[in-house]
């Protein structure tokens, strides 16, 4: 669930039901969870499953401190980082991965993998991703590949020159 | 049986660096292997599919640094098969550029008229197509009709590129399926195992060490070919003549490595690294503003809407390449694809805090079709360095593939930050004019800056004390040892360097043929283009006989 919340602050997306508590809720369509964040981190060819435990741990320590230090009151039946409301997820995130911070490289690591599950889909083939409705494939607008999985655009160009050239180009067309 | 196999050439790495030189080796006569650390993959199994495990995480890697990360090739054919292939000449002004060392960085013996011939020699071997418009993707498009709405010219990129065969699928990172990409697994590498070279896929190569009889033995780790970060065995070849091309993120930390038992290295390797100067833009297309101010229009009512669409970058504003200007203020500025997984995610959006991740990105990223990522190459200060070398290869590996931590440290000077902010600016006075779009630069501030064309870390040079290698590409105080990748490249180009990177290894052969022969491998210099062409060989005649008598 921590971990959840995480990756709906990377990309935020839609409640998946009334009771759900990891999504925040803040966006009308799905993001990084609905998009296969958790799977994605799960699969141990990221190099960062081993550590998703320690994530967690790391995410709610720091979820504490800064409750401390702002005296936040915070629902205890769920994960401190889940208890925070979005924009403390979102000042906490913003924290851990800004320059400086000694456990930069770690959060930056991990919000990699949230956002290429949204961007990306990188725990599925891309051609069924797409045809499944994958949330971020979709809203980037990324279209769908030709019948055998390839992409190809018959239609690619303006066909009409747009600028001058440089003056100074040379006949091998690089400057000169 | 002799436990010990040898050869008379080991090329570490199968890039350009790495191939060009084979070629020509083995064609002379000479018994050539080549280790590549990366997989060997053929046309039929460049996959379009972002899935990790898919050909795109196969052959690519992504190494992170402190301040600098370098996206570099990974598989038989190095960079050729990953880049974008664009293929531009380097502007005159760039060989006497000063840089960080206040006099010439380049050698005496290299200017633009003594490099021409050789980058003839790469340009009859790979064939490189001058654009015409009609070849120009609608990105190219949209960037050059900005430009010269905003005054500036705008040049169709020469290119590597059979537009012939091309789909316009920008899927080229993920190696070429249909062989439009003329990558080197197309030329130079089937022409050196014509002349009977090796390739050996998946050896990577950790380090070297002296034999008795003034060669070298290499010392190299047998990587799985799904998961690498594991190894399954190890071995050596000995060799007469070592020649390095494993990049300029690999080259020097294999070199670090040797120090132990080959001795100390030249001051350079592994400082004066260069990013080529390198970083991007995003801009968010207003599509309605590039109809009315540009009156670009593309049918189903689109006016632009084609980030996904094309052959990475096919039109470059070239107007700052003015040798009259003042050094770190010359640059070029080139329409640029870059895909998702790694490609979105160091887009900025233009409001407040935060920038990176969060609900505006998410609302960013709804208009990615209308996206224009413009690439910088600007004149940095060589201000790389690395520091000691980790366990094995160039990386500590997170990820089973693509994704590892390296040494390099990159802390931009002000001049690198001037030039960039510079290149910001004019970028922004482009293509913000008349509501056209909103710009923003990629973010330095989660893996550092970035490059694709990692240089500089091993270079040329005339100085002992700037340069790792003198200007024949040998070791300095290592006989035998010749660097031909882009880490002999002495600093940024100001364009993309895969024809300079060729054109050196290219201006390189002769001289390895002839400290070749002084060990006794019988090879002769002289061969044809490897699709039999021989003008550009007469071409060079000159330069090469003189490359061979010294």
């Amino acid at each position: 669930m921590t971990l959840e919340a995480f990756a709906d602050t990377i990309i935020p997306g839609v409640k998946r039901s009334p009771e759900d508590r990891a999504v925040a809720g803040v966006s009308p369509d799905g993001g990084a969870v609905a998009a296969g964040a958790i799977e994605l981190l799960e699969w141990d060819a990221t190099g960062v499953t081993d550590g998703l435990d320690g994530y967690a741990g790391g995410l709610n320590r720091h979820a504490l401190t800064l409750a401390a230090e702002r005296g936040l009151a915070l629902d205890e039946s769920v994960p401190p980082f889940v208890a925070l409301s979005f924009d403390e997820r979102t000042a906490l995130v913003g924290s851990l991965t800004a320059p400086g911070h000694p456990e930069k490289s770690l959060w930056v690591s991990l919000a990699l993998f949230c956002n290429m599950a949204y961007d990306s889909a990188a725990h599925t083939h891309t051609a069924e991703a797409i045809a499944a409705g994958h949330p971020g494939l979709t809203a980037m607008g990324v279209t769908a590949p030709d019948a055998d999985g390839l992409w190809r655009f018959p239609s690619y160009s303006y066909g009409r020159p747009l600028a001058d050239l440089h003056p100074d180009t040379t006949p091998t067309g690089s400057p000169a | 049986m002799s436990s010990v196999e040898s050869t008379d050439v080991l090329v570490v790495g199968s890039g350009f660096g790495g191939a060009i030189v084979a070629y020509h080796l083995a064609a002379g006569g000479a018994r050539v292997v080549m280790l590549e650390r990366g997989p060997w993959l053929e046309t039929g199994e460049f996959e379009h599919d972002f899935k990790l495990g898919s050909s795109y995480t196969r052959i690519f890697d992504f190494v992170v640094g402190d301040g600098m990360s370098v996206l570099g090739g990974n598989c038989v054919g190095g960079g050729s098969v990953v880049y974008f292939a664009a293929m531009p000449r380097a502007p005159r002004f760039v060989f006497e550029r000063r840089g960080s060392i206040a006099r010439r960085m380049w050698p005496a013996a290299i200017s633009r008229d003594t490099l021409d011939p050789w980058y003839d020699r790469v340009a009859e071997s790979i064939p490189i197509t001058q654009q015409g418009w009609q070849d120009v993707s609608y990105s190219g498009g949209l960037w050059a009709a900005a430009c010269n709405h905003a005054g500036r010219t705008a040049n169709p990129v020469p290119a590597a590129v059979d537009t012939a065969k091309c789909v316009n699928c920008n899927w080229m990172m993920a190696g070429c399926r249909f062989d439009a990409k003329q990558s080197l697994l197309l030329n130079y590498l089937p022409a050196a195992l014509a002349h009977g070279a090796e390739i050996r896929p998946l050896h990577e190569v950790q380090n070297i060490e002296r034999t008795g009889d003034g060669g070298y033995r290499v010392h190299y780790q047998l990587v799985d070919d799904e998961d690498y970060r594991v190894t399954t065995g190890s071995g050596t070849i000995d060799a007469k003549i070592v020649v390095l091309a494993a990049g300029a993120a690999a080259t020097p930390v294999i070199l670090q490595r040797s120090e132990a038992t080959l001795g100390p290295m030249p001051y350079a390797v592994g400082r004066y690294f260069s990013g080529n100067g390198e970083r991007l833009n995003t801009a968010v297309l207003n599509e309605e503003r590039v109809r009315e101010v540009l009156g670009l229009e593309h049918g189903d009512g689109l006016a632009y809407a084609a980030n996904q669409i094309g052959k990475g970058p096919t039109v470059a504003n070239w107007d700052r390449l003015d040798g009259s200007l003042p050094e770190y203020s010359r640059y070029s500025l080139e329409q640029l694809y870059f895909p998702p997984g790694l490609g979105t995610i160091l887009a900025l959006t233009a409001g407040s805090d935060p920038t990176w991740f969060g609900l505006d990105k998410k609302e960013m990223l709804r208009r990615w079709r209308s996206w224009l990522i413009i690439f910088q190459m600007i004149e940095d200060d060589n201000e790389g360095v690395f520091g000691p070398p980790p366990e094995r290869g160039n990386a500590d590996r997170l990820s089973q593939q693509m994704l590892g931590i390296g040494r390099l440290s990159y802390k931009p000077t002000a001049n690198t930050q001037a030039a960039w902010a510079m290149a910001d600016a004019e970028v922004k006075d482009i293509l913000e004019r008349d509501g056209l779009a909103t710009v923003t630069p990629w973010t330095n501030d989660l893996v550092g800056a970035y490059t694709v064309h990692p240089l500089a870390s091993c270079r040329i040079g005339d100085d002992p004390h700037t340069s790792a290698l003198d200007d024949r590409h040998e070791l300095r105080g290592h006989p035998g040892i010749f660097v031909t990748d882009g880490s002999a490249v002495p600093g940024a180009l100001t364009v993309n360097p895969a024809m300079t990177i060729s054109a050196l290894a290219e201006r390189a052969v002769p001289g390895i043929v002839r400290a070749a022969r002084e060990r006794g491998v019988e090879v002769v210099y002289g061969a044809p283009a490897p699709d039999g062409s021989t003008s550009g060989r007469r071409g060079a005649a000159r330069l090469a006989e003189a490359l061979l008598s010294r």
